[in-house]
């Protein structure tokens, strides 16, 4: 069959297309190898997106595979749109995590709304209804005002979408530091619930069946999204001065969303789709291609059919558009009819843009891309060759020349400061401007909101499928200041903590996903931290038995030469098997005894301390104990779970985890969050007090003895650290502050963005 | 005997299976009605969930009056019976006029979701018969476009003949007064900003909202409140004695 070129064709173009497309000289010679001759316009553009780094893996994908996949829960693993993890009672979930960071570095409100609306897209793409979003959020220092700029755009427009589309954004994190001020990073978590009996695939089958694009029509958004925009770093002005790479941003709709939501879960339920997949990063090519290449089938696609939002539109642009809130079903020809009024009634159009074919006669599923049913054929291509086909580079990898050193410079070596108590206000912060922008209630599920517990805590329930009684953990981690003293040891305490986390609120861990945030692969020290990094969560997640159903790397995190620090994040879910009773939170109450679980190492490497105020980002990390760590985190989910039965011991009134900022920060969140002091001795130093040491654990408890014991017999470390009561933060000898006090310090986000505080000036009437 | 409660679906709602869920766990029945219909039979009362009907384009609620189901809401209110807006629902109702002001923008400019703390200011409306004056309730609010706003006669109007059913004790969006939630003059159409259903189990905080609803469910089985009596304030609806003794329980 002829391929016919669309506009001016490669030959004596000098290769400039290519490469303004983001593809090496070499790249475009494996394309002319793969297809036996120089493909035409629509085709290059195709494998330039697909063959991105950002949806091809090309520089992890051979790291990647070392992480650990599989578990006796594990219903799909990584390579899906989802992993889809089986939680008992027929339930399963799926979760997935991934990186909006260049579209919101560049438009920040836009860019984060639509990585809402991608990952939401992810999740019921497999059949489960979006139960909850997370946002881990890296972004520079407050005293910089684009970073103001940004955090505030990022915020509003996961609020904007995330509350408009119907999911509860329940957790996140949020980290200022300077090395993300040209580069932020904004990652969105969903998770979704569904009877494990639909689970679906993106795969297409059946010959004869019709490929049917639901939801948006297409535009000219988000053209190169991924590749231009994705898979490359930012020059050496900050992002904001790459105005020009702003069409390559998408234009979200929540409403059109909801709406899609609700029609593909309808689908679904009446079983009227035989696959189904999201249109994200690469749109109709990606959909398309990865379908026909799952379900070993050629399709053919009309883009005449293709309902457009703007006339004039090429081929090319058609094919590679990252318009939002579109579905590619895969549907026989009889249910169509069905399909069309469900769609109908949901007001999302449903458009017949192609045809499942059977592999062409050499055994080949082929894409083929044709200008009208019968007209020319625009590309003809191997469908797995754009999925699958696409170069993997085992890029040099090499730690940085001058690590030894850098390790030597630990901030163990400064001074310790004349008043703790001081550094202790610096450094805690309040996080809830936040998330009271963000709905964390929708659905009635959560049980413990964002900030109340190290995790958030939901019902396992969703609209249409009752309650049975169980709950389900979520916590979201990244560490930069861990990570770039040691990626390997960093990225493991990382997958400790959140681990630890799920277990504060009685969870046991079922699954893990990762973002993979880094720097330029093109430096071999970027390389070496993301595979130290792949390396420790591996070590991490088979220590503590956690598989890793899914993940995203997001490379080329830098502007003007500079990297961020290594950050990988993590998200995962625990499983609460029985929920009658609030497990306690953060906090304690007057009188309770305070212990402190596990011992704590008094190094200050990577802390918040040595980095936050005192500059000092380099220095020796503590080490980890996973094996202990394992015994920990069994320890402390079965005594917090004895309190959530319907005759709770009452021997843990409140659990915190100690992990940034140190036992000082764990210390205030409790003491404000239950509005009641303490007083706290034996802390011999400064360094034992901002350590950031693993595995460690406040309890507050009414019967000390016992605590003790119970940990004892689990072979843990446990000592009375002292008692709650009064107004005042006493630890002996290194801290003496006003609960109240720390309270106003801890709101510098408010004060930052909101100099007055509407909640403290109630509106009289006719103030308004 | 139960109150069945029609909770209308419109394209872009979100809060209507939460509404369902929190009538059940209040004693009464609930279903889903979708916005594309023209009836509403077998009904005892209508909630308008929150969420942001068509999208909130344009202005909440601005789009959603002219839903075909409104022309029955409408009439169902006209007739007396009892019509509940939750959030976006209150947006709906001024928009379609059967409730008086409009909700603007939160003062701030930001979407604010968290819990405040109410107190229930008239018992003459179907949410509220029944439930002491004073009466606190910790109470979820979630929206960007909460903060109530009417014309001076307006408010001197409500607040004299007890139209005000709801106030804040802080206010979290500038509304006028602290304005939570009003009536009409007849009692029987009620627009609230925080969400009760959000407040309708112990496991997830607070079971404050359980008392507006059991209200509204004594009230959709009582005498509905004759269109006739729009300017009378009334006094009480039957079943108040047993709404005051349990509320009193949930009284801070």
């Amino acid at each position: 069959m002829n391929v016919s070129r669309t506009g001016v064709s490669q030959e004596g173009s000098g290769g400039e297309i290519h490469r303004s497309l983001g593809l090496t000289d070499e790249e475009h010679s494996a394309i002319v190898g793969l297809l036996g001759r120089a493909p035409s316009d629509v085709e290059l553009a195709m494998y330039s997106v697909m063959w991105s780094e950002h949806c091809s893996y090309k520089s992890s994908r051979v790291h990647l595979s070392r992480l650990p996949s599989a578990g006796r829960r594990v219903l799909v693993g990584p390579g899906e749109n989802a992993g889809v993890v089986d939680v008992g009672d027929g339930l399963a979930i799926a979760l997935r995590i991934e990186s909006h960071n260049h579209p919101s570095a560049i438009e920040p409100y836009q860019g984060a709304a639509t990585g809402v609306g991608g990952i939401i897209r992810d999740i019921f793409t497999m059949g489960a209804r979006p139960i909850a979003l997370m946002d881990p959020l890296f972004i520079g220092p407050l005293e910089d005002p684009r970073s103001r700029y940004i955090l505030d755009g990022v915020v509003r427009g996961i609020a904007g979408y995330g509350n408009s589309v119907g999911v509860p954004t329940v957790g996140g994190q949020l980290t200022l530091d300077p090395c993300y001020k040209g580069n932020p990073l904004v990652n969105v978590f969903c998770l979704g619930l569904m009877r494990a009996d639909r689970l679906v695939l993106g795969r297409a089958t059946g010959p004869g069946n019709l490929a049917v694009l639901l939801g948006s029509r297409t535009g000219r958004d988000g053209i190169g999204g991924v590749s231009v925009l994705a898979s490359a770093a930012f020059g050496p002005e900050q992002a904001g001065a790459e105005a020009d790479k702003r069409p390559s941003v998408q234009v979200g709709d929540p409403f059109e969303e909801k709406r899609l939501i609700e029609a593909c879960l309808e689908l679904l339920d009446e079983r009227l789709v035989v696959g189904i997949q999201d249109l994200g990063g690469a749109g109709l090519a990606c959909a398309t291609s990865e379908t026909a290449a799952r379900g070993g089938v050629s399709m053919e696609v009309d883009v005449t059919s293709v309902p457009l939002r703007e006339p004039g539109m090429s081929p090319v642009e058609i094919m590679t558009s990252e318009s939002q809130e579109r579905m590619l079903a895969i549907v026989a020809p009889e249910a169509l009819p069905r399909v069309k009024e469900v769609c109908r009634r949901w007001e999302v159009r449903a458009t017949v843009v192609g045809q499942v074919l059977a592999p062409d006669p050499d055994g080949v599923g082929r894409l083929r891309v044709r200008e009208g049913l019968d007209g020319p054929v625009l590309a003809e291509v191997p469908a797995a060759s754009l999925a699958d086909d696409a170069p993997r580079y085992r890029r040099p990898l090499a730690p940085p020349a001058d690590l030894a050193e850098r390790r030597r410079r630990d901030p163990g070596r400064l001074p310790a400061p004349a008043d703790c108590g001081a550094d202790l206000i610096e450094l805690v912060s309040d996080p809830s401007w936040v998330y009271r922008q963000y709905d964390h209630q929708l659905f009635l599920n959560t049980v413990l909101p964002p900030g109340a517990a190290d995790a958030a805590l939901l019902l396992c329930a969703a609209p249409g499928i009752d309650w049975a009684g169980r709950a389900l953990a979520l916590s979201a981690d990244g560490n930069p200041g861990w990570c770039r003293l040691d990626p390997r040891r960093g990225t493991a305490a990382t997958v400790a903590e959140s681990v630890l986390n799920v277990a504060c609120v009685g969870a046991r861990p079922v699954a893990l996903v990762n973002c993979l945030n880094f720097g330029d692969p093109g430096r071999a020290e970027v390389m070496w931290q993301l595979s130290e990094s792949i390396d420790g969560m591996a070590e991490a997640c088979d220590a503590l038995g956690v598989p890793v159903v899914g993940g995203n790397v997001s490379l080329y995190n830098a502007s003007g030469g500079e990297d961020i620090d290594p950050t990988p994040v993590v998200a995962v879910v625990g499983l609460l098997e029985r929920l009658e009773r609030r497990p306690p939170a953060i906090g304690w109450r007057e009188g309770d005894a305070i212990v402190l679980l596990g011992a704590t190492v008094p190094m200050l490497g990577g802390s918040r301390w040595a980095r936050a105020l005192h500059g000092e980002p380099d220095g020796e990390l503590a080490p980890l104990d996973l094996e202990l760590h394992a015994r920990l985190v069994e320890l402390v989910a079965g005594l917090v779970a004895a309190e959530t039965a319907g005759s709770p011991s009452g021997l843990v009134t409140g659990v915190h985890d100690v992990s940034d900022g140190g036992l000082a920060v764990a210390l205030a969140e409790c003491a404000t969050a239950s509005g009641t002091g303490c007083l706290v001795s034996g802390v011999a130093s400064h360094a034992e007090l901002f350590s950031e040491s693993p595995s460690r654990v406040l309890l507050a408890t009414p019967d000390p003895a016992r605590l003790l014991s119970s940990a004892g017999a689990a072979g843990i470390e446990a000592r009375v650290l002292g008692r709650a009561g009064g107004r005042r933060l006493v630890v002996e000898g290194l801290v003496d502050l006003g609960v109240a006090e720390l309270d106003e310090a801890a709101r510098r986000l408010q004060r930052a963005f909101e100099p007055e505080d509407p909640a403290a000036s109630p509106g009289r009437p006719g103030s308004a | 005997m139960t109150a069945t409660v029609g909770v209308v679906c419109f394209p872009g709602s979100n809060c209507e299976h939460d509404v369902v869920r929190a009538v059940r766990a209040a004693g009464g029945e609930a279903r889903v009605v979708w916005h594309g219909e023209e009836r509403l039979t077998g009904l005892d009362a209508v909630v308008l969930p929150g969420g942001f009907a068509h999208g909130d384009y344009l202005r909440p609620g601005a789009l959603a009056r002219f839903s075909p189901i409104m022309d029955a809401v409408e009439r169902f209110a006209r007739d007396g019976g009892p019509v509940v807006g939750i959030c976006n629902g209150f947006q709906v109702l001024t928009e379609a006029g059967l409730l008086p002001g409009a909700l603007r923008r939160n003062r701030g400019l930001r979407f604010v979701c968290t819990t405040v703390t109410c107190r229930v200011e008239s018992e003459a409306s179907v949410l509220t018969a029944g439930v002491p004056v004073g009466t606190l309730l910790e109470l979820p609010v979630n929206h960007g476009e909460g903060s109530y706003a009417c014309d001076e006669g307006t408010l001197r109007q409500l607040e004299t003949s007890g139209q005000v059913v709801l106030r804040y004790l802080a206010n979290p969006n500038g509304s006028v007064a602290d304005v939570a939630g009003i009536a009409n003059r007849a009692g029987n159409v009620v627009g609230i900003m925080p969400h009760p259903e959000r407040a309708s189990s112990a496991l997830l905080g607070s079971e404050d909202g359980l008392v507006l609803l059991g209200a509204l469910l004594r009230s959709a089985l009582g005498t509905p409140v004759r269109a006739e009596a729009a300017g009378e304030r009334r006094a009480h609806t039957p079943g108040a004695s047993a709404g005051a003794s349990r509320s009193a329980g949930a009284s801070r």
